[in-house]
């Protein structure tokens, strides 16, 4: 089935040409090559239906009908050597290090303003810099205990990373689940092609967020606190909370008395020591952040200011994912650790800056400009694919708020096999997220979720606008 | 366990039992109309109103639809999403809590039900009724009795268990007096007719076949079908797994496993109501129910009770104080404003 496969004139992930393939890939497409069209056909079907029946789905927001949609699976893996795999991990660890080292620094001593290394103006006009948390010490000195940057791969193969998930990144209950259907439908496959296992997330996760618990609790009380059931990402709250055998709740769940957070059970209330959001800054104290909230529990930002109660993520990690921030990463890297950043940023105009707007505002028409707190593809304009109006638009926009615009040329992200249909394989875009736990000690699951744009041309890989996923290999060798 | 937790157990059991329990009635139902080819539609109206009577309420019913034929009736107690009794309402409900507790399911609990609820709202569902409502009905049932199977053989009989335990039973003893009371038209107010029609008797056995009582019955009674026996085995059977007295015994039991409480002592409302319902059926005869209240009086007063049992049920472990945002928002406020004063004695 693969022989034939035209790979499109980018940079394509498993083959240069057609009939060759990319070390990582080979014994793989030998063994592929013994598969059938039909036998191939039904086995995906039978995974689309056992991912319908398990109720594997998201929520799609503004539909009425509660409409659930499953999350378009490939079931053409995403394959990465040993020593690449090396390499991201050594690139991931780093970035972690220095996000983590500049959230303790601007909640503390700022020496990077003072330092001038990033001007004090974006900091503190950043729309998710938690004032009320500056000189508050994070339990363990972590910010970000979950983190998920987006990579990519340019026209020559170069990592890049796209940008960073500081808050509440979800998906990992996708690379989980794609990886049990992948061990079901090809399951000789593992062995041969020599597969890393992923399925140890969940108690990582959680020995992370026990290590995090306050001082002197001896079997902390874990939770992972939801926004509910129509939130687009429950099926991954409950997935997760199952896997790591610990209570879902609700805000409504939770009640604080004497800045003590407790759980309202059928026997009375009962104490939490560590909640692992998934319920952003804002909405998670209506005594603090936003008044209206209805996700969140009264009282709960006074318990965690009094130590009674960790939180992971904490509270202000979202100016990480600021994507003026973003630009700034590679020189925190160097300032904080005296070191290169090992992968690379894509290259970012600020609209703040005069030379930099005015080339934004000139090439409109060949740049992707993004809002600086939007994600999931929205807030973002694809300039070259995109009418006038649509660029007339963010012009505007551009100059009346030029703090929150950034401009990156246009990446044609690289390319991989992706089934179109009738067992025939088409060049898809792809992207990749792997999942980051900073504990006691960092970890990086061997994999994460690759999002393929479905669409032939498109280099939108969001679930909300028609991405698909692959599950993603790491091998324990072929270079 | 969390509250949220076994409200949702509770109330996903009660929905399923809900569905299941439709499906009997609107199988039996079509069945015995399959024996009565010339009635007119004054007759129809009259053999379906005191079933959609039992599952919910007629005004309701007379707001979506202009007749009451098997079509328009059977319709409403099987799909019509706007009746949140039907039996498609009851398992998205059903279905709908089970979401908000994944944790607590097995997956295969989970899947079964997911897959009946993708199956009524598939187009195939819609086909299979059109072509043989026993089947389809069927398949609802075997589905339910699945569910019922896999709780009992797949999960820990822990509290988790036990609240749905409490929703089956509390749901069931409902369901079985509702359509217990379907035929009290038949009945005068008080005491037993003397007398019992073959159409009658019909629509009596039909009673017995929705609780799927048939068999039982008849090992007891024979094939003579009075309305008198029939009350009897339905209300105070002590072990037909679906007679009321049944139902209120498991409910009681369930209640005081779950705070621990033994049999004649109670520590809520719920047990106490309880307790005194299954006093009630284990001493009351079936002759004092016809001649004191009359069947349908009776069934009225049973069903306020089980109502009430629910409402207690819901008071002692699930109803939440200070479920008031506003007002929590300023119990927290009042109580760091103490603080801040008590940390600083010098302002």
């Amino acid at each position: 089935m693969l022989s034939a496969y035209d790979p499109s004139g980018y940079f394509d992930e498993m083959s240069p040409q057609t009939g060759s393939f990319r070390k990582p890939y080979e014994t793989f497409a030998q063994r592929f090559q013994q598969i059938t069209r039909d036998d191939f056909d039904d086995r995906r079907r039978a995974v689309d239906t056992a991912f319908l029946r398990q109720g594997i789905t998201f929520n799609v927001y503004g539909d009425s009908a509660g409409t659930e949609k499953i999350f378009p699976f490939d079931l053409m893996p995403r394959i990465i050597s040993a020593k690449e795999w090396e390499y991201l991990e050594r690139g991931l660890i780093q970035r972690i290090t220095a996000l983590n080292l500049f959230l303790h620094d601007i909640y503390h001593e700022q020496r990077i303003l003072k330092d001038g290394v990033v001007p004090s103006y974006f900091v503190l006009s950043a729309k998710h810099f938690r004032r009320e948390f500056v000189n508050f010490s994070v339990p363990k000195d972590i910010y970000i205990h979950i983190c998920g940057s987006d990579l990519i791969r340019g026209g020559d193969g170069q990592w890049m990373v796209l940008e960073d998930n500081g808050r509440c990144p979800s998906g990992v209950s996708y690379v989980l689940e794609n990886r049990r259907a992948m061990k079901r439908t090809f399951p000789a496959m593992f062995e041969s092609v020599g597969v890393r296992p992923v399925d140890q997330y969940p108690q990582e996760l959680l020995k992370m967020l026990q290590h995090i618990a306050p001082g002197g609790v001896a079997d902390p009380t874990v939770v992972l606190l939801t926004p509910g059931a129509y939130n687009s990402a429950y099926f991954e709250h409950t997935y997760l909370a199952r896997e790591m055998g610990i209570e879902i709740v609700e805000g409504r769940d939770l009640v604080v008395r004497n800045a003590r957070v407790y759980m309202r059970t059928t026997k009375g209330l009962q104490p939490v020591h560590v909640i692992y959001r998934r319920v952003d800054d804002d909405f998670i104290d209506p005594t603090v952040f936003r008044r209206d909230s209805m996700l969140g529990v009264p009282g709960l930002v006074h318990a965690y200011r009094s130590g009674n109660v960790s939180l992971a993520n904490s509270i202000g990690t979202g100016i990480a994912d600021d994507k003026v921030m973003y630009y700034f990463v590679p020189k925190m890297i160097k300032y904080y650790l005296d070191q290169d950043p090992i992968i690379p940023n894509v290259p970012t105009y600020l609209a703040s800056e005069e030379a930099d707007r005015k080339y934004m505002l000139e090439n409109l028409d060949k740049l992707v400009v993004k809002a600086a707190n939007e994600s999931g593809g929205y807030g973002m304009l694809m300039g070259p694919m995109a009418s006038k109006a649509e660029r007339e638009g963010f012009r505007g926009a551009i100059e009346k708020d030029p703090r929150n615009y950034i401009g990156q040329p246009m990446i044609n992200l690289s390319t991989h096999p992706t089934h179109v249909g009738g067992g025939h394989f088409e060049p898809r875009h792809i992207d990749f997220r792997p999942y980051i736990l900073y504990g006691e000690k960092t970890v990086i699951i061997p994999g994460g979720l690759t999002r393929v744009a479905l669409t032939k041309g498109s280099l939108v890989v969001n679930s909300s606008q028609g991405g698909g996923s692959k599950d993603t290999w790491v091998l324990y060798g072929d270079e | 366990m969390l509250s949220r937790v076994a409200n949702s157990l509770y109330w996903m059991s009660r929905y399923i039992e809900r569905a299941d329990n439709t499906s009997r009635i609107v199988d039996v139902n079509l069945q015995l109309l399959l024996d009565h080819r010339n009635m007119n539609s004054q007759q129809f109206s009259e053999h379906w109103l005191p079933i959609i009577e039992a599952t919910g309420d007629s005004a309701a019913f007379w707001k979506l639809k202009d007749v009451a034929t098997a079509e328009t009736v059977t319709d409403y107690l099987v799909f019509e999403p706007k009746n949140t009794n039907s039996l498609v309402s009851s398992i998205s409900q059903a279905r709908e809590n089970a979401r908000m507790v994944r944790d607590q399911l097995t997956v295969d609990i989970w899947e079964e039900l997911n897959r009946l609820y993708l199956y009524l709202h598939s187009q195939k569902a819609r086909e299979d009724w059109e072509t043989s409502p026993f089947d389809f009905l069927h398949q609802v049932k075997a589905s339910s009795l699945t569910l019922q199977g896999l709780t009992d053989a797949t999960i820990p009989h822990n509290e988790g268990w036990l609240f749905l335990q409490a929703g089956k039973f509390l749901e069931r003893g409902d369901m079985t007096s509702r359509i217990l009371d379907v035929r009290h038209g038949t009945l005068p107010e008080r005491g037993v007719p003397a007398t019992v029609s073959q159409v009658d008797a019909l629509a009596w056995a039909s009673v017995l076949h929705s609780c799927s009582a048939w068999d039982a019955y008849k090992s007891i009674h024979g094939a003579e079908v009075h309305p008198r026996l029939v009350a009897e085995f339905l209300l105070l059977s002590d072990n037909f797994p679906r007679s009321v007295k049944f139902c209120v015994e498991r409910l009681n039991r369930s209640l005081r496993r779950i705070s621990g409480v033994s049999d004649g002592r109670f520590c809520n409302d719920s047990e106490k109501l309880a307790g005194r319902l299954v006093a009630q059926l284990q001493f009351g005869t079936i002759d004092e129910v016809f001649q004191l209240l009359g069947l349908h009086q009776y069934i009225d007063a049973l069903q306020i009770q089980l109502i009430d049992i629910g409402n207690a049920l819901f008071n002692a472990y699930i109803f939440q104080p200070f479920q008031n945002l506003e007002a929590e928002i300023l119990v927290q406020q009042e109580e760091q404003q103490q603080q801040g004063l008590q940390r600083s004695p010098a302002a």
